[in-house]
């Protein structure tokens, strides 16, 4: 496992081996150690705040990532500006490393709508619930950059590749073995990039594979790696190492970032019922935040930019909170837009309908102009 | 002078896919078996030769893959046209085409485009083992998001098949594998026809027989007989399957009085109940007889020795023409 912070943020390299990963860490500045705390710490307090408020309704679910800051930040900011991320539906810290909205995943989730950001404005893509359903579509854009010939030009400002999240529950559904098979069999530019965080709701790890998962590219010809998930140095640098090495032209990779759930799967579950506190405990005690904090401190990081830190998270969540309380209810016609791109005289009959019913009861005042005409079809 | 050619089903579709590709460079093809062999059905042969491993490949045995990955090269501004090597092959995919293909402009509020075709052969009556013979087109039809056609002759073959590689909306593009090797005459110039648009096959006057795919020529039959019979049939190729074009159906209808629905496929829920449905609907005060719907039989396609038993012939349609003739 690379790991370059041990729990009390002394910084070390363990092995020989890890060398080609620990270059990218001296590459690094002081402003991006600070940019990484002030992101996890960000993240943490957007996450405890979301959880908030759907403690008082204002959403009707919220998935907290608690735990996962050092794998999120430290990949998130290792992928390039070129580069595509298609994440699953925790990702909320990988979202804020290429300026995602934060207010588009509360309104996800409050159900204002189904996403709806758009995905080529920050190269992030929209969640996906089905699990592993997007390593796919990873795999299926990064072989349009192959046929594009967007790998290795040895052009920084043309090479791209791609990387795809996904848990420790979602390697076991048979979309991620079928997308490492296309990726590696297409030589794709794509990482796969595991957040093992050790429960699928109440299944354990062990239910969803009998080998690590860092190993289980290599039946498929995808070689891989496991690194400390809540190191945020060594999560950078071996993303990092092989981001570069996927826009080089050498093909996909399965990094497995080893860290924990700290929080439920969801607001609507209850961990108590099947997992013990010391195993929770244990790994609080490895906290990546708390770690990476160690370290700054030892490197002689003031209390002062403690302090920002935490009166910008204050003001964050209570921006977060106001937007949200403002947001306003979704129009009629979101029910309809966008199902198809072409005009469709089902939907815009059923549209009709729901407009002229809505107003004989005096509620949704209608934006057309009045006509609902009903069209039975044929109209290209 | 018309600009036409002599071509079957299976020759107008490569030649259809072909002009699409030339038309075209973002149009790819995928699929298992389709560049060097062509398909099991011959659909993409000599493609491999003409645009080369990058615009046509062979795909694994993973259908899932096949989609999800159409699904991807579509976000990155490609045209895929990705076959399904036969109907009863298309539900490992069945995730990546209802969750995520038809889904995703609405996801996105229609930030991402899904222009991918998923060619289908499907139906029976080819003496195949069992998943070879399926009819799936309900499962698809139900689906928000997806459209679904069906040729039946080979000038809508070259042409449907070219529209739906031009939609900016996934189609599931069903192919009547027994009539592959129909032929017919194709005009090349233009089409006649817009994808989603029903059309009167034969005029007529007594009942209405709307059918789509392999059952158009069978309903054709059933008119011939029936003409020796003195029953006037009017026979209607309904194309599309989603969305369906009721227009003509009810011009029709409001003219017959009769309607009998055809299709291989199983009447439970399915096409033709839709159609009975929404013909109740909008022919109410017209209609002489009750909609009838000939189908195949809820059950799973039989063996096939049985499918001659299965599969609804124009015997069949002329036993529900006696019925809405005697009311």
């Amino acid at each position: 496992m690379v790991q370059f912070l041990n729990e009390n943020g002394e910084f070390a390299v363990a092995s020989k081996e890890h060398e080609i990963y620990a270059q990218f860490i001296r590459d690094l500045r002081e402003s991006d150690f600070l940019k990484f705390y002030r992101d996890m710490a960000r993240i943490r307090r957007f996450d405890n705040e979301a959880t908030a408020l759907q403690r008082q309704g204002q959403m009707g679910l919220w998935v907290p990532a608690v735990g996962q800051e050092g794998a999120q930040i430290g990949s998130g900011h290792a992928v390039g500006p070129n580069d595509n991320i298609f994440p699953s539906y925790r990702e909320h810290g990988v979202a804020i490393t290429h300026g995602v909205d934060l207010m588009s995943i509360i309104k996800m989730f409050r159900g204002v709508n189904h996403g709806g950001w758009n995905p080529y404005e920050k190269k992030f893509h929209l969640y996906a619930i089905v699990l592993g359903a997007q390593t796919l579509h990873a795999a299926g854009y990064a072989m349009g950059v192959n046929f594009e010939g967007k790998v290795a030009t040895g052009n920084p400002e043309i090479d791209e590749a791609v990387i795809t999240y996904f848990g420790d529950g979602a390697t076991a559904e048979g979309d991620i073995s079928e997308a490492l098979l296309m990726a590696a069999t297409t030589n794709a530019p794509l990482v796969f990039f595991c957040q093992n965080n050790q429960w699928a709701i109440s299944s354990a790890v062990e239910t969803q594979t009998k080998v690590p998962l860092y190993r289980r590219g290599e039946g498929f010809g995808v070689p891989g790696i496991r690194v400390d998930g809540n190191d945020v140095l060594a999560c950078y640098a071996v993303t990092k190492k092989h981001m570069d090495d996927a826009r080089n032209g050498l093909g996909p990779y399965l990094i497995e970032a080893l860290t924990y759930r700290i929080g439920a799967h969801t607001t609507s579950d209850d961990p108590s019922k099947y997992r013990d506190a010391e195993q929770v405990a244990y790994w609080q005690a490895r906290d990546p935040i708390i770690r990476f904090e160690k370290f700054l401190r030892s490197q002689g990081i003031g209390q002062d930019f403690f302090d920002e830190v935490q009166a910008a998270g204050d003001q964050l969540a209570a921006e977060i909170r106001e937007t949200t309380f403002a947001l306003p209810e979704p129009e009629l016609e979101l029910i309809f837009d966008h199902v198809y791109s072409e005009p469709h005289p089902l939907i815009e009959e059923q549209r009709a309908w729901l407009r002229g019913f809505e107003e004989s009861l005096g509620g949704h005042t209608p934006t057309d102009d009045g006509e609902n005409k009903v069209d039975y079809g044929g109209s290209r | 002078m018309a600009n036409t050619v002599e071509l079957s089903i299976a020759k107008a579709l490569n030649a259809g896919i072909r002009k699409a590709m030339q038309d075209d460079p973002k149009v790819l093809v995928f699929g298992e078996d389709v560049a060097k062999l062509g398909g099991v059905f011959r659909i993409t042969e000599g493609l491999l030769d003409e645009f080369g491993s990058k615009r046509i490949f062979n795909s694994p045995i993973a259908e899932s893959a096949i989609v999800g990955t159409a699904i991807g090269l579509a976000m990155r501004g490609f045209r895929s046209v990705a076959e399904i090597q036969f109907d009863g092959f298309v539900y490992p995919a069945f995730d990546q085409i209802v969750s995520q293909l038809a889904k995703l402009t609405n996801r996105s509020e229609g930030h991402l485009k899904m222009p991918v075709v998923i060619r289908i052969p499907y139906g029976g009556g080819i003496g195949a083992v069992e998943h070879h013979s399926e009819s799936p087109e309900a499962y698809f039809a139900h689906t928000a998001g997806l459209r679904v056609v069906s040729p039946s002759n080979p000038n809508d073959a070259y042409w449907m098949i070219q529209q739906a590689i031009q939609s900016a909306d996934p189609v599931v593009f069903l192919e009547p594998k027994r009539r592959y090797w129909q032929k017919g005459q194709v005009e090349l110039d233009q089409p006649a026809l817009g994808l989603h648009q029903a059309t009167v096959l034969k005029p007529g006057t007594d009942v209405t027989i709307a059918s789509y795919g392999p059952m158009v020529v069978t309903s054709l039959q059933a008119a011939e007989i029936a003409q020796a019979e003195g029953v006037s049939i009017e026979v209607i190729d309904i194309r599309s399957l989603s969305p369906i074009d009721f227009g003509v159906i009810v011009e029709s209808v409001k003219k017959t009085g009769r309607l009998i629905v055809a299709h291989e496929a199983g009447t439970f829920v399915s096409i033709s109940s839709e159609i009975a449905a929404k013909i109740a609907e909008l022919c109410f005060y017209y209609l002489e007889a009750p909609v009838i719907r000939v189908g195949g039989f809820d059950v799973p396609y039989p063996a096939a020795k049985l499918e001659e038993l299965y599969l609804p012939d124009a015997d069949r349609l002329m036993e529900a023409v006696d019925r809405v003739m005697a009311y």
